[in-house]
């Protein structure tokens, strides 16, 4: 089978609007979460990563959901020379909630079905770059970014495709944030992954792109390796008990690679900040024989991104690589989970070959990807 | 290319009637798409009460795989990450997410609130049968059998899957349609080979 690069990327975010920008505010340190009180999305005050008002504003042809997956789709094109118009080039999209923020503005409109179908915004971004191929879409809760990523690695591996371009993006609106609340899952403070004191999650806003090739003369460049999908079989909104599920997916990404698990550099976990989650990756993590290898969470800086989240932290995996970085966890102090781990807590600056990115969500699905230099 | 491959049982659950292996097996006419799944969960007697906390969608899918995968020995045959299931609809979670956001007018329900993404389908139908295996939900304006078969071939051909349910599971309002295909490596006495053609050829109610 082929193997498969990473050509380009680019994260949209509270923080910034390329991967390098991005990067270079995470090593600072710098969150997009902070403290909102908005009457339009949450009764009370939250904590999340959200862009401010006057940025990526709805208009008569895009909404805040399309426009953050063109802006980001078009910048990552801009910096490769992959051809979206390429009959060898492949869309696909990952999200979990789209255009729902329609249901609040146009609630009565006959069309509304149509327009917020995700098939009708895949539409609408693909004709934006004129990609020729059917866009694919992707919505598999808070995994769906490591599953297209996926998607687009075996379309590429078999020859299906040359190129993929995989885009997520997720919205924070009070559909969102009232569901979460109603599952008492949100904190009150910014967000601790993994930490004695975690008491739930940060939303957060953005879109991330990565842009995926076969075509060896990117050989170079870091290696989309392995990736794997399982399901707990165990509960609608709660993860595994045991954690087997998510170690199955990460045993198989890592066969997948040909890797075996001390080959692997560092983690970047899932690490939403709940009490459930985080001991259930604590589990996962130990079965696979990788409780001294350091992990992390991204959840900190940026909040949980939903559809986006796999791509925008897999991209700081990229980039943790290709800068030998290992970014810290943000909110964390004291392990609070009761499997040994060892989450990053400071800035390390090691030669770095191998990663392990895992995400887990409702519905019980679990993924896992090996990122490699 | 491929390893042969084999849809050795096929569900289908549209316009208040439910064919199994295309054959008439359940119909209930005059009745809203509640009342109707509710009818069918009886007449199947699946005796699930999870059942009845499900979404429309979820139900629709669960009846689906339950004639789907009625007497096949799949728990002695397969390994639980052996068996997966890949879903596609064209509506995604609407139908859930209309009554979360009605509800939430008043109070917000967490029971509402997780079934507002459709891989919650994917879940019930593998908690149901612990099928711990793949799984994937993707949307698509109209089922497309030639992605799916792919997409399933190389879960098979590589070994990640021994079986997977795949299909179609599509539901909004009085809007709805269920076209599950099982996948395995092995023949039966009713399969017939796993090709796009085959599976639109069922999808479409054609004869094969």
């Amino acid at each position: 089978m082929n193997n498969v690069f990473v050509v380009a990327d680019n994260i949209t975010s509270p923080i910034g609007y390329t991967a390098a920008q991005n990067f270079e505010q995470v090593v600072k340190g710098n969150s997009g979460v902070k403290q909102h009180d908005d009457a339009d999305r949450s009764p009370s005050p939250f904590y999340a990563s959200l862009f401010s008002k006057d940025q990526f504003i709805a208009n008569d042809n895009h909404t805040k959901f399309e426009q953050l997956l063109i802006a980001s789709v078009a910048d990552a094109l801009k910096s490769c020379d992959v051809n979206a118009t390429d009959k060898k080039t492949v869309l696909i999209i990952s999200t979990t909630k789209g255009n729902i923020s329609m249901l609040e503005t146009a609630g009565d409109d006959p069309g509304l079905a149509d327009r917020i179908a995700l098939h009708t915004s895949a539409k609408i971004v693909a004709e934006n770059f004129g990609f020729v191929n059917q866009p694919l879409i992707v919505s598999h809760a808070c995994i769906s970014g490591l599953v297209a990523l996926i998607t687009g690695l075996r379309l590429l591996q078999t020859g299906q495709y040359e190129n993929a371009v995989v885009v997520g993006a997720d919205v924070i609106t009070r559909f969102v944030l009232s569901g979460f609340q109603s599952f008492q899952a949100i904190s009150a403070a910014p967000c601790k992954p993994f930490d004695a004191t975690r008491d739930g999650i940060n939303l957060g806003e953005g879109a991330g792109t990565v842009i995926l090739s076969s075509n060896p003369k990117y050989a170079g460049n870091i290696k989309l390796a392995g990736g794997s999908i399982s399901n707990d079989a165990n509960h609608i909104s709660g993860p595994s008990k045991t954690g087997e599920e998510l170690f199955y997916a990460i045993d198989a990404a890592l066969k997948n690679a040909g890797l075996s698990p001390g080959e692997i550099d560092f983690i970047s976990a899932h690490g939403t900040a709940t009490a459930y989650n985080d001991e259930m990756e604590a589990k996962a993590i130990n079965l696979a024989g990788m409780q001294n290898i350091p992990v992390n969470s991204l959840k900190g800086y940026y909040g949980h991104t939903l559809g986006a989240s796999g791509l925008i932290e897999a991209i700081i995996a990229i980039h943790s690589l290709k800068q030998n970085t290992i970014i810290p966890t943000k909110g964390f102090n004291a392990l609070g989970v009761t499997q040994p781990i060892n989450v990053a807590a400071l800035l390390v600056q090691t030669n770095l070959t191998n990663c392990l990115k895992t995400a887990s969500g409702f519905g019980g699905c679990n993924a896992a990807i090996i990122l490699t230099k | 290319m491929t390893d042969n491959l084999y849809i050795t049982s096929y569900a289908t659950i549209t316009d208040n009637t439910i064919y199994g292996n295309g054959d008439a097996v359940f119909e209930n006419r005059d009745t809203d798409t509640a009342e109707f799944l509710l009818s069918a969960y009886q007449f199947l007697e699946v005796k699930y009460p999870k059942f009845y906390k499900m979404d429309g969608l979820s139900k629709l899918g669960l009846l689906a795989s339950e004639v789907l995968l009625k007497g096949h020995p799949f728990a002695e045959r397969y390994k639980e990450n052996e068996m997966g299931i890949v879903l596609t609809n064209a509506n995604a979670s609407l139908d859930a997410d209309i009554k979360y956001f009605e509800g939430a007018k008043t109070v917000a329900s967490p029971a509402l609130f997780v079934y507002t993404l459709p891989n919650i389908v994917i879940g019930e139908i593998s908690i149901k049968n612990k099928f711990k295996g793949e799984n994937a939900f993707f949307v698509f304006e109209q089922f497309d059998a030639a992605f799916v078969h792919q997409y399933v071939a190389y879960l098979l051909n590589n070994n990640i899957l021994q079986a997977c349910i795949c299909g179609w599971v599509d539901l909004l309002q009085e809007n709805y349609k269920a076209v599950l295909f099982l996948v395995e490596k092995s023949e039966n006495n009713i399969s017939v080979p796993f090709t796009p053609d085959n599976m639109n050829n069922i999808y479409q109610f054609n004869k094969i």
